[in-house]
């Protein structure tokens, strides 16, 4: 997963602004200048975008992470937004990529709960479910070459199952014990699977918690567009939690004492 | 990487969106006189990450064919399940399994109505046909499709076919005097030479491994003969006194 | 047989307040053969009576499969039975590809019900001439409902429709409240003694004749299916076992008549057939 959202659904091309230090206005033009070639405008590229999102199966469900900061290029514009919406009575779904199309999905996923609610005939809607049809949603936009530029993580507990999935803007699809967008797919989730692949059904509410705060915490320190204030959401039998945004403990006292980069000599 | 100067910058560039991507993996498929064996590996990657180890690739269709996808996720996913749902209505209509190589012509059909926007999709489809001989048939992306006795694609294509060349089709190997190449091969050896294919390819292509599964479609009234404790062998057969289907889980290496 | 210059046209009203071509398409549905259905815990079944036009002629299908977990019986006209059963399996194989899960029976219902609603008030249209028994399985367990050319549809624990059926809805009144609790072989025993209650005097219930819809988990003279407890079909020598298990019918007193308020009491020799197009 490449993890700046602007190269997302891009060929690879390493030699052009890989890490977006430019500002957006600063960027090449796209595509033809023609006045009439075009009737509409197209999502070509993401502008206020969202970082990692990161989640684990645990013993009693799914516990999922993300922080608060929505970026504009390089500037840090929005940092109180909630990256983490819940779906129904079941489902959590967490998002990085544009806030806009985020925010636009948080709309349809609305619409599409109160038709289930306003049907009362008790069937609802779980994470499965949720999960099919952002897949079609977005796999449906972007065979429109219109896509929504996000990548989407999809946790839920029903009818004491858990799910945890992965959707983003090609429509690719996929499902693990541990999963992370973005920077976090490179940074975290090594450090995630390393903590949980096998012990799904042995780390406790308290254990998930620590191994996506210390994953967090590497990401603030690595992680050059996140935030150091996050929220966490638990899904279990127990219904759907979102904490209120948090803090962490981080040092960086040792930082004078690295030695052979930036300005020291010696 | 290189800092862009700002005279590429002055260029336009071309950044258009780009609605493919490619997940690895590899398919592989043998055919053998009343059976038909069709594998694939079940990691799923995007450039240098393991997205996740167990993704599916191979889906069986009917009790007597099986499809195996390899190249974008998510196009062969959506490309499975419309297959399905155009199965299942022909079984609304003539309440029975479409024949195998029906769902070879419908295939081909259905990738070529995508030409000028294909499913990036390499397809291979096994089973056994009406005749009772084992099958397989390979496509390229819009759908031009033969049917042969094995057909290996996706990331290690270039690293199994010329074993399968070598070890099915007898390619650069002579007969002892006297005696002439076998056309058929047994199930048991089929078996090995796909474990093995994969086993190699592992070792040597990093969108190769985490897991392996195999199906085998038998032709009617054909028995596993003595196979039937292989280590993770489970039966998929739905219809009574047709044909008999089983999948075989592995391991492969997680490296 | 026809009634006032109100017959024409659906969309208008007879000074009574009635729908004359909707009661007509009632009617449609009265003069096909028997359906029943019933409803346990576990379990939703159906049962029908085939008929054939003749000795050379085979026996028309009663019953129609939806989807893995929905399943109809049909009385009325069959060429408007298999319009609304592709609707049918569209709806349920759209959800599967849109929320990959299997259509809740009762939207899969109403979905029929509006159709037919539509064709009750729209000028230029007829209402379909056939009723159903769908029967299905979803997350809220097994159900059974009835659907009508009026557009109206309901869920029952038992409930029977077609040529007769008040004899056999008679038979369900006096029993449905022992279903609830039924193995799969008594249900479909009490659904054959209902079933028969809709038969002519000479006539019996027999393997060519019969079609029995199961829904739930395999009974104990089944073999597994895949999907388990998926909606299947049996005919032929596999109703046989259930055939064998009825009980022999009590020479009762006279059957219940159907009450006389609706305009069938006196059919026309042999209009118990099922009505063809072309007829």
């Amino acid at each position: 997963m490449d993890h700046f959202p602007t190269n997302w659904g891009r060929p690879r091309n390493d030699a052009f602004d890989a890490y977006a230090t430019y500002p957006i206005h600063q960027r090449p033009y796209n595509g033809p200048k023609d006045t009439f070639a075009d009737g509409v405008q197209r999502t070509q590229q993401p502008i206020v975008t969202g970082t990692s999102v990161l989640a684990i199966k645990y013993k009693d469900g799914v516990m999922m992470a993300a922080d608060n900061l929505a970026s504009y290029g390089s500037l840090a514009r929005f940092k109180d937004v909630q990256r983490l919406h819940q779906v129904g009575n079941y489902t959590v779904i967490g998002a990085g990529g544009d806030m806009s199309d985020f925010q636009y999905i948080q709309y349809i996923l609305e619409e599409l709960s109160i038709d289930e609610i306003s049907a009362q005939d008790g069937h609802e809607l779980g994470p499965i479910e949720i999960h099919e049809y952002m897949s079609q949603l977005m796999y449906a936009r972007r065979s429109k070459m219109n896509p929504l530029w996000n990548s989407l993580l999809i946790g839920g507990f029903k009818d004491g199952k858990r799910f945890l999935s992965y959707v983003d803007l090609l429509g690719t699809t996929y499902s693990a014990s541990t999963l992370a967008t973005g920077y976090g797919a490179f940074i975290a989730q090594p450090l995630l699977r390393k903590a949980v692949e096998g012990r799904e059904d042995v780390i406790t509410e308290e254990e998930a918690r620590k191994i996506l705060e210390d994953s967090m915490r590497v990401l603030f320190y690595r992680d050059a567009r996140s935030m150091n204030k996050f929220q966490i959401a638990t899904i279990s039998s127990a219904g759907v939690s979102i904490s209120d945004s948090m803090q962490l403990e981080t040092a960086w006292s040792f930082a004078e004492n690295i030695r052979g980069y930036g300005a020291q000599t010696q | 990487m290189i800092m862009p100067d700002m005279d590429s910058l002055a260029h336009p560039q071309e950044r258009r969106f780009n609605p493919y991507t490619e997940n690895g993996g590899t398919i592989l498929a043998i055919a053998g006189a009343d059976f038909s064996v069709i594998a694939g590996d079940t990691r799923q990657s995007e450039g240098y990450s393991i997205q996740t180890r167990y993704a599916p690739k191979v889906f069986r269709l009917t009790d007597r064919a099986v499809l195996a996808v390899n190249g974008f996720a998510a196009d062969g996913n959506m490309f499975v399940k419309k297959v399905k749902q155009r199965l299942e209505w022909y079984h609304h209509a003539h309440a029975k399994d479409m024949p195998l190589r029906a769902i070879a012509r419908l295939i081909q059909t259905m990738l070529y109505a995508r030409r000028f926007f294909p499913y990036y999709v390499y397809n291979i489809l096994g089973g056994i046909e009406e005749d009772g001989t084992g099958a397989v048939y390979s496509f390229d992306p819009v759908g031009s499709y033969e049917r042969e006795a094995c057909r290996a694609a996706g990331a290690a294509q270039s690293l199994v076919q010329p074993f399968l060349d070598n070890q099915i089709y007898f390619k650069n190997q002579e007969a002892a005097q006297g005696t002439s190449h076998p056309s058929h091969l047994p199930l048991e050896t089929v078996l090995s030479i796909v474990i093995d294919s994969f086993t190699s390819a592992t070792e040597r292509h990093i969108e190769v491994g985490d897991g392996l599964e195999i199906f085998i479609a038998l032709s009617k009234g054909r028995t596993l003969q003595g196979m039937e404790s292989i280590r993770g062998l489970q039966e998929l057969t739905v219809t009574e006194d047709g044909e008999r289907l089983f999948v075989m889980r592995r391991d492969l290496k997680k490296d | 047989m026809f009634r006032n210059t109100y017959d024409s046209d659906n969309t208008v009203f007879s000074p009574q307040g009635r729908l004359h071509q909707v009661e007509y398409a009632l009617e449609a549905v009265k003069q096909g053969s028997a359906a029943v259905g019933l409803r346990s815990k576990t379990h939703a079944i159906l049962l029908a009576l085939k008929r054939s036009t003749g000795e050379l002629a085979s026996y028309q299908q009663k019953m129609f499969r939806i989807d893995d977990h929905v399943g109809i019986a049909i009385a009325g006209l069959t060429s408007d039975a298999r319009v609304l059963s592709n609707f049918m399996r569209q709806q349920a194989m759209g959800e599967r590809m849109i929320f990959n899960r299997p259509m809740p029976v009762n939207r899969l219902v109403s979905s029929i019900a509006d159709k037919a609603q539509v064709n009750t008030q729209e000028y230029g249209r007829r209402p379909y001439g056939v009723g159903f028994l769908v029967i299905g399985q979803d997350q809220t367990g097994p159900h059974l409902f009835e659907f009508s050319p009026s557009g109206n549809s309901y869920e029952y624990y038992a409930m029977s429709i077609g040529a007769r059926s008040q004899s056999a809805k008679t038979y369900l009144e006096k029993h449905y409240e022992s279903f609830a609790d039924c193995n799969l072989e008594d249900l479909i025993r009490h659904g054959l003694h209902a079933l028969r209650e809709t038969l002519q005097q000479d006539k019996e219930l027999n393997v060519n004749n019969t079609s029995v819809g199961i829904i739930g988990p395999m009974g104990q003279h089944e073999k597994p299916i895949s999907p388990p407890g998926s909606f299947r079909i049996l005919e032929g020598d596999k109703v046989e076992v259930y055939l064998q298990s009825m009980e022999k019918k009590e020479e009762a007193p006279a059957p219940v008549p159907a009450p006389a308020s609706v305009p069938d009491a006196a059919p026309a020799p042999g209009s118990d057939e099922d009505v063809q197009m072309s007829g």
